[in-house]
């Protein structure tokens, strides 16, 4: 049963952080391609976690918690990272003369 | 059951290091490839604690941290050198 | 108190990451992060210029959990976004004006937007009155701010009371 619901998480996980690069891949924009890893690659990393705590909390060592450090800090350093591409676009963007705001 | 979700898990991953990859031969610009070199980070610590998992390892978790970590660092720094670079010019 | 322990919820989260990073609850590993806890924020104060005032923490667990719900379903639709025809997609930026003052409910609001559908913050204005947004596929405008405002810039602006 704990087994199925880890590879249920990986699977969610892993297609997500794929579908993140597909949009960082195909999409036409910086700013439309920033999309992809910000949310979709976050949410992914954060199921592939939540499958490795299911997994080693099963293997009779107690509870694994180590894992929710490395999802906390995904998930608040993306948006930062996020932010300063998108401020570095927009700054290269105006230098080059491209008014886009 | 759960070799073979690891198995696809670790396919996806794999596919989405290349499509990042690509992305960041491609470019066009510093920016996309800085975004493309963050994904990568992110991308690569799902590999490695799916590595743990499927080697029934603990110690990998120590690396993804401090990949996670790099690659945050790196993705600042990077970004800044880009937006300060231009203040000083 | 104040002297000793300018800040007892960074003191709090650095113990609790100490003893989560060594796996154990060993007296050692207690008594280690501990003192780590107490003496980093001693070195670090400095760093904050104004120190952030929660008014009423409890309403960040509801918060909490309103955002990771509503990033769980971002990601549906984000994900439909980016497999579907790129053509159909209308990108925008957009301008919200902010209400909120504080630093900090500022930082937690752009995280917000970021990890939420559809929405990457993008810039603050200097004077952090206005937070340029850039949203994947936008029908209504003013539809998107009243959303935001409403249903994240609110419940901030009564934790933070600013």
């Amino acid at each position: 049963m704990l087994e199925m619901l880890t590879a249920l998480f990986l699977l969610i996980g892993a297609a997500f952080a794929l579908i993140g690069s597909v949009g960082l891949a195909r999409l036409p924009d910086l700013f439309m391609r920033l999309h992809g890893p910000t949310k979709a690659t976050t949410l992914g990393i954060g199921g592939i976690l939540i499958a490795s705590i299911l997994h080693f909390s099963d293997q009779g060592q107690g509870v694994s918690l180590h894992e929710i450090l490395i999802t906390l800090f995904v998930f608040t350093t993306a948006p930062i990272s996020a932010y300063l591409v998108a401020r570095t676009g927009l700054h290269l963007d105006a230098r080059n003369g491209d008014n886009v705001d | 059951m759960l070799k073979l979700a690891v198995a696809i898990a670790l396919a996806c991953i794999g596919a989405a290091l290349l499509l990042n990859f690509w992305r960041l031969v491609r470019g066009p610009g510093p920016a996309d490839r800085i975004l493309a070199l963050d994904t990568m980070y992110v991308n690569t610590t799902a590999l490695l604690v799916l590595l743990g998992i499927h080697l029934n390892r603990t110690v990998y978790f120590e690396a993804a941290l401090l990949i996670a970590l790099m690659g945050f660092v790196g993705t600042v720094a990077l970004c800044k050198y880009l937006l300060r670079g231009d203040i000083i010019e | 108190m104040k002297r000793w322990l300018p800040q007892p919820l960074t003191s709090g989260c650095l113990w609790l990451v100490w003893l989560l990073l060594a796996q154990s609850l060993t007296p050692g590993h207690l008594l280690l992060g501990g003192l780590l806890a107490l003496v980093l924020p001693l070195f670090t104060v400095r760093f904050w210029p104004d120190r952030p005032r929660v008014r009423r923490p409890l309403l960040l667990l509801p918060y909490l959990a309103v955002l990771l719900w509503d990033i769980t379903l971002a990601n549906l639709v984000a994900a439909r976004l980016i497999l579907g025809p790129a053509r159909r997609l209308r990108p925008a930026f957009i301008r919200l004006p902010l209400d909120l003052r504080s630093e900090l409910a500022i930082v937690l609001l752009t995280h917000t937007i970021s990890l939420t559908p559809g929405t990457v913050a993008a810039h603050l204005s200097p004077d952090q009155r206005v937070l340029l947004i850039h949203a994947l596929d936008v029908d209504d405008e003013a539809a998107l701010i009243a959303r935001i405002k409403q249903r994240y810039e609110q419940p901030l602006k009564e934790i933070f009371a600013c």
